[in-house]
């Protein structure tokens, strides 16, 4: 009778249980059955039930009554019980329990069992589950087997090592000596848990990083050890000696050498041997070649090797493997700041990439895009990003629109081309686009004296053609409000000539006004602008004089409040209605986002409400919470 | 190493192994999470994608799925190389290895995998070593299975079955 027949035969009852429900009956049933096994003496069938109770857990149904269990066959002296009660803990059991801390005296007995494949056990689940005070307790017992066994457990005892000091800090110093002789070790688990353990250590305490800074020779031996041996049967990977180990040693190095010129020279020689010999047709080697890279470039190299680590990176570029794209973006992200003008080169390739069909590719494409993003070539940069911003995944485009714009305000070769720039943004990821855009733009266009007729050109096309983007629609209001005399006139140097009548405009401004995809804060802005038409055009005042006092009685409290206001500007204060819808002066920088004691004229902003992030269809009605400037006084409106 | 996951192409949890520790809820939520988001990805995609704070590896072997989330400064390259390692293992232990055989011998996959990683990192790199040491462990479970009855055979036939001890203990 083989122990697994039972626990098999229950696997193949849930399993073909039809529906949920007779899955959780029969697990019931299981359930109440091991429960009473459990109650129990010794019946030679526990070890089995255990196993049970653990294929139920991994299905997701609660097992914590099996937590004693555990307990009790870790201190079995049968090794299968023992086995299937070290599963069970590392299962049930983590330090947050406390029945995890009954285990500690059972692994330490059997740390020192006469048999390494309990000893193994043990290892292995202080190593998964164990909790401080059970690291405590143990860590000299570890330290003994450091020392003294035979590989299989020194390999062991190494990792459980590694997750004590990961755990408790402090008693790395206990594990220093002995880690520092597993270096002389020619097994070569124990060699890699020992790179392992000194890395740990070295990074956790930098005194112990000047003491293993000794050790670079040594590591550099090891390492050319592996880089020029012949095939080994037992260690090599698609023609590469050991690359878990190699990718290791090379990790440690890293660390060594950061910040320090003589661990950098003395590592100097083995990673150009490295850089140049690693055949990286397969991933074993581009692994390898990948962590010298990073060494490489994080250490103080020589520019030889630095050029050579980022030529490594761009020939990763071009590979047809995906994963080694992807990583090759990663580290050159790493480097953009301190080595540009080596990653500049590799420019091309990183845009094709924009075009990829992976989403993590693209990202990364997009980021490094943006990083590269120059004087000099913001142009044709600026073409592949707007492309890009049509047909990215809508996860990505708010970062994508927020990036072109940071990009376009530092490096915009003229007014104009950032103007048009931030407008084909609009218009292709209106409803991604960051809260601060409008004012920003608005700003931007006041100050662009000379544009200001192509602009308002441009935007009335714009709105005319799609009101249901919100910053566009914003601005274009804002614009139409302002320049609106130039609109009329029609002739404008830079576009085609339009004709449009003021009833033209005033249709616009209603449409926005009276259509349900336009947000409160967008209603704002076009009522204010059908206002200060009322002194850029001639004929149709009174029609203004209507359509302000319709929203007199708006069910919106913003717009009726400035609906009220307007109305009185015509009715009570008619005299100074042109000084008060003047047209704004250039503003200054500085001035931004302050509110001005003044009502209308001066600098003031209205920064719109919470911008969400919905596609083009906004659905009415809109909450009135979303309205911001309801408290009255300065701070809204021109 | 964070945890392992294997699961199926149809949301199964067939293995899970933490090498941190979590509470249960928390597992339970980032499980089905993780999986959602991994599950999604189309054939042809990357094996790398950044989830919350986390690099996730994957791999897909026939109708498994092999994920692994590593820290930041660990190289995604070797983990990939960690999967096949582990996957290799259980083809060589199984022979031609399938999800079933995973399902219905869950305890010795988990075996396997303690033998191979530990605290979420390679215990030897050699595969035959490994191997060899789980051989060695099934044995000794084979034999402490059996032990309470032979220690009752050779009791019961101590004087005159010699023979049947040695026949017996040939068997193992």
């Amino acid at each position: 009778m083989s122990p697994s027949v039972r626990l098999q035969e229950m696997i193949r009852v849930i399993r073909s249980a039809r529906t949920q429900g007779e899955e959780r009956g029969v697990i019931q049933r299981e359930c109440a059955a091991i429960r009473a096994q459990f109650r129990q003496a010794d019946n030679g069938g526990r070890s089995h039930n255990l196993a049970k109770l653990l294929y139920v857990h991994m299905l997701g149904y609660p097992a914590h009554f099996g937590q004693m269990e555990c307990v009790r066959l870790i201190a079995s002296p049968r090794y299968n019980e023992k086995r299937v009660g070290y599963l069970g803990a590392m299962m049930l059991l983590d330090e947050n329990q406390d029945a995890s801390l009954l285990i500690t005296n059972s692994i330490k007995n059997d740390l020192a069992h006469s048999s390494q494949y309990v000893q193994s056990l043990a290892l292995c689940t202080l190593a998964c589950m164990g909790s401080a005070e059970m690291c405590r307790d143990l860590a000299p017992e570890i330290d003994r087997l450091l020392r003294a066994s035979s590989s299989y457990i020194k390999k062991k005892a190494t990792l459980c090592a590694v997750h004590i000091v990961r755990k408790v800090p402090e008693l790395g110093e206990l594990f220093t000596p002995a880690a520092r002789a597993l270096l002389a070790e020619k097994n070569h688990g124990v060699l890699h848990g020992a790179v392992i353990l000194i890395t740990e250590l070295c990074e956790r305490n930098a005194q112990t990083l000047v003491q293993f800074r000794e050790a670079v020779p040594e590591l550099v031996h090891i390492m050319r050890g592996l880089v020029t041996s012949g095939y080994s049967p037992e260690h090599t990977v698609a023609g590469i000696s050991d690359p878990f180990l190699q990718v290791r040693i090379l990790r440690l190095l890293r660390i060594l050498g950061r910040n320090n010129d003589t661990a950098s020279d003395a590592m100097n020689d083995l990673l150009a041997q490295v850089a140049t010999n690693t055949d990286s047709s397969k991933t074993a080697g581009s692994a390898v070649l990948y962590e010298t890279v990073l060494t490489v470039m994080d250490i103080k190299s020589e520019s030889g090797l630095r050029v050579l680590a980022v030529n490594i990176l761009g020939r990763f570029l071009l590979n047809n493997d995906r994963n080694i794209r992807y990583i090759s973006m990663t580290s050159l992200q790493k480097i953009v700041s301190t080595d540009h003008n080596a990653v500049q080169r590799h420019r091309g390739t990183i845009v094709d990439c924009l075009k990829d069909q992976d989403a993590s590719v693209k990202r990364r494409a997009l980021e490094l895009s943006l990083a590269l993003v120059s004087a000099i070539n913001i142009r044709s940069m600026m073409k592949e990003l707007l492309l890009f911003l049509s047909t990215c995944p809508p996860e990505l485009k708010s970062h994508a629109a927020s990036g072109i714009f940071n990009a376009a305000e530092r490096y915009s070769p003229s007014q104009r081309w950032h103007i048009d720039t931030i407008l084909h943004v609009l218009i292709t990821a209106g409803a991604d686009v960051r809260d601060e855009t409008v004012p920003n733009l608005i700003q931007l266009i006041t100050n662009a004296s000379q544009l200001h007729c192509y602009t308002v050109h441009k935007l009335y096309r714009a709105l005319v053609a799609d009101i249901s983007q919100q910053p566009l629609v914003q601005v274009a209001c804002w614009c139409i409000g302002e320049y609106g005399d130039s609109l009329l006139q029609g002739d404008c140097e830079e576009t085609e000539p339009i004709q449009v009548t003021e009833d033209d405009i005033l249709d616009a401004l209603e449409t926005v006004l009276q259509s349900h995809m336009s947000s409160p804060a967008t209603r704002g802005f076009a009522l204010t602008a059908t206002m200060k038409l009322s002194t850029r055009i001639t004929e149709n005042v009174d029609r203004i004089r209507s359509i302000v006092s319709i929203y007199g009685s708006c069910m919106d409290v913003e717009l009726q409040q400035r609906a009220v206001e307007y109305n009185a500007l015509f009715k009570k204060y008619d005299h100074m209605r042109a000084a008060v819808l003047e047209k704004m002066p250039v503003m200054d920088r500085s001035s931004m986002g302050q509110t001005n004691g003044e009502s209308g004229g001066g600098g003031v902003q209205e920064l719109e409400p919470t911008k969400p992030k919905q596609p083009e269809m906004m659905v009415a009605p809109q909450p009135a919470s979303q309205v911001g400037g309801g408290e009255g006084g300065g701070g809204h409106g021109f | 190493m964070r945890f392992m996951l294997l699961f199926s192409r149809q949301g199964k949890l067939r293995l899970q192994k933490w090498y941190t520790a979590t509470a249960e809820r928390d597992k339970k939520k980032m499980v089905r999470e993780l999986m959602q988001v991994v599950l999604a990805r189309k054939p042809k995609m990357c094996s790398f994608l950044e989830w919350r704070d986390l690099k996730i590896v994957y791999k897909r072997y026939a109708s498994l799925y092999f994920c692994c989330a590593v820290e930041e400064q660990d190289n995604e390259l070797i983990t990939l190389e960690v999967i096949h390692r582990f996957v290799e293992l259980l083809d060589k232990y199984f022979g031609s290895v399938c999800e079933l055989d995973i399902i219905f011998n869950f305890e010795k996959a988990y075996f396997i995998l303690d033998e191979f990683l530990m605290g979420g990192e390679i215990q030897d790199t050699s595969k035959k070593s490994v191997l060899k040491a789980i051989e060695q462990a099934d044995l000794l479970q084979e034999v402490s299975v059996l032990e309470p009855h032979l220690a009752s055979l050779v009791s019961n036939f101590k004087d005159v079955n010699k023979l049947t001890t040695v026949v017996v203990l040939t068997v193992l």
